[in-house]
């Protein structure tokens, strides 16, 4: 089935309470493809993100992951609602990775790799080990494996959350901001990860604020604003060539922010000199 | 380095002197008092009716009206968390029930239940029996009978009198650990495919034992006292009815009941090192390292229990 994205969604809509989030998304990812959603918080990236995962539940529209319908069967011309196991079944295809890592807090980083390996996939503990020493090797965190999250920094973390995913061998990665709630400085290691996993030819939807990193490694960006995909196309053309206002104004007060911050970093640097 | 002079504490010499004082006071009124008795009292603790009192009705009986307090508690908190109103409801009106009864009141109740069925408590398939006999013919699905007043009486009476009970108050205790795991842990074990049970077995329930288990060594610790209301089934295999038994046989009343205090004292202190013991357990990962002066303290209580066993 080449030529069949690995992800297609299709009119999607979703509301909060009354307070319509998503109003209609439709947006193809291809295997192997690196997509970064941009826009404004409150945008609806995140929830659409969700969406896909099921972690959210869409009112109108459909999202299909490799070929399957996400949530329901067709039978007789209706939806049928599918039951929690065959939904669990479904999300193990899709890795996810939080904005606030959201590791178990009561396991160590090899414990949280391996832990859904075991109880979910069904592998004995000597494989799930193994297969979890070498993504927290990838990841660069071989010799923190036995440090539980508490003992790690933001940044490792995000990593060890980076190869818990991983394990569950996914078709399709979804990143959730995931610098977002990082310092500063603990940002490259995290992009540095993702920037290998893309080049391994890794299907990922990012939603992230870090232009650099969709510039740089992104095959397209998709540009929302106010629940609907405003523009997209290859990362060099939005981002420098942006057509519409929203994406303007938008990526200008990024740029705005991104040079003050610079500027404030040079002026420590300096001061720091003195 | 800094010499100064430290700050002066008056109130607390004070304080010590007070309680100097007290304290002489009382050891001058255990070792004085003729009332006492104390060669008694060290009789009393070990004689076999009252240690086979401790071990069935006050010890055994609280382990296993806990075991079916917690399992049970835990269930109902699960339910009262459920999205399905009917099991939530459910919950709901069994800790409304079984709070509202006092515990004396419930294992009197419990030891007369036997009157409901007085040919004996059937098992078998429910209503088979009148579903019969409203369309005309006659069927039994009974496959045992049990004779209910044995059935509700003795220690079985007790345990389920106080752990219907417990169920009530472990709900609570468990709902709220539940409800203090971040909803992300869930999200996250969701993510990684785990259905909604594994996530809760294997990710939220050990987080919430942390918050879980300190109130559930209070309860314990309260459970263990409730025993000494079994008498109300009546179960007399219990530590403190054998000891009041030993005391009206003797008009030594008051030692006795000295002696029913050092046991609890004795039990209590146990079941503090255990409870320390486990909150350790379920803070890992939770920066709950034990510091030095923990573990000087545990090596101290953990000495002294070994002392008292020995």
């Amino acid at each position: 089935m080449t030529g069949q994205p690995l992800v297609r969604a299709l009119n999607v809509h979703k509301a909060f309470h009354g307070n319509v989030v998503l109003k209609g998304i439709d947006l193809d990812v291809a295997a192997g493809e690196v997509v970064c959603l941009l826009g404004p918080s409150g945008s609806g990236k995140t929830t659409f993100l969700r969406c896909i995962n099921q972690l959210e539940t869409i009112e109108g529209g459909r999202i299909w992951v490799d070929g399957e319908l996400a949530g329901y069967e067709e039978m007789d011309g209706r939806l049928h609602r599918l039951h929690d196991k065959r939904i669990a079944a479904q999300r193990r295809e899709i890795g996810m990775v939080f904005q606030r890592f959201n590791l178990f807090p009561h396991m160590t980083a090899l414990g949280n790799v391996m832990e859904a390996q075991v109880t979910v996939k069904g592998k004995s503990k000597a494989e799930a080990r193994t297969r979890g020493l070498e993504l927290l090797n990838r990841v660069g965190l071989g010799d923190r494996c036995d440090h539980y999250p508490s003992q790690l920094s933001g940044g490792q973390q995000q990593r060890v959350a980076i190869a818990r995913a991983l394990a569950m061998d996914p078709k399709l990665m979804l990143f959730d901001e995931p610098t977002s709630a990082l310092d500063p400085e603990l940002v490259g290691e995290v992009l540095a990860v993702m920037r290998e996993l893309a080049q391994a030819g890794m299907t990922m939807i990012v939603v992230t604020h870090e232009m650099g990193f969709a510039r740089e490694v992104a095959d397209r960006v998709v540009f929302m604003d106010a629940g609907v995909v405003v523009e997209q196309g290859p990362p060099l053309e939005v981002i420098n060539n942006p057509q519409h206002e929203r994406t303007k104004t938008f990526l200008s007060r990024i740029r705005q922010e991104n040079d003050e911050y610079a500027a404030a970093l040079e002026e420590r640097a300096e001061a720091e000199k003195l | 380095m800094i010499d100064a002079v430290p700050v002066r504490h008056p109130g607390r010499w004070v304080a010590v002197a007070v309680l100097a004082v007290l304290a002489a006071m009382l050891i001058d009124l255990l070792v004085t008092n003729k009332a006492f008795d104390w060669d008694f009292v060290r009789q009393a603790l070990v004689q076999t009716p009252v240690i086979r009192g401790l071990l069935v009705g006050t010890l055994l009986g609280t382990v296993l009206a806990m075991l079916l307090g917690v399992s049970l508690g835990v269930v109902l908190a699960v339910m009262r968390l459920s999205d399905n109103p009917v099991l939530a409801g459910a919950a709901w009106v069994y800790t409304w029930f079984f709070r509202a009864i006092p515990r004396l009141v419930l294992l009197t109740i419990m030891g007369t239940l036997g009157i409901l069925w007085p040919d004996g408590l059937g098992l078998g398939v429910p209503f088979v029996h009148q579903i019969a006999h409203a369309l005309g013919g006659s069927a039994d699905a009974t496959f045992a009978t049990v004779n209910a007043n044995k059935l509700f009486s003795g220690l079985f009476a007790g345990v389920l009198g106080l752990g219907l009970s417990e169920a009530a108050y472990m709900a609570e205790i468990a709902r709220a650990g539940i409800l203090s795991v971040d909803p992300g842990q869930r999200e996250a074990a969701n993510a990684l495919g785990m259905g909604n049970g594994l996530a809760m077995r294997r990710i939220v329930l050990p987080q919430a034992m942390r918050v879980i288990v300190p109130p559930t060594g209070n309860e314990t610790i309260a459970m263990l006292k409730d025993t000494s209301l079994l008498i109300a089934v009546p179960l007399g295999t219990e530590m403190f009815f054998q000891l009041e038994a030993i005391g009206s046989r003797t008009f030594k009343t008051f030692p006795v009941y000295i002696a029913a205090v050092i046991w609890y004292l004795v039990i209590n202190s146990v079941l503090m090192a255990v409870q320390a013991r486990l909150e350790r357990h379920f803070g890992r990962g939770f920066g709950t390292k034990p510091t030095p002066t923990d573990q000087a303290n545990r090596t101290t209580m953990l000495g002294l229990a070994a002392g008292g066993a020995r």
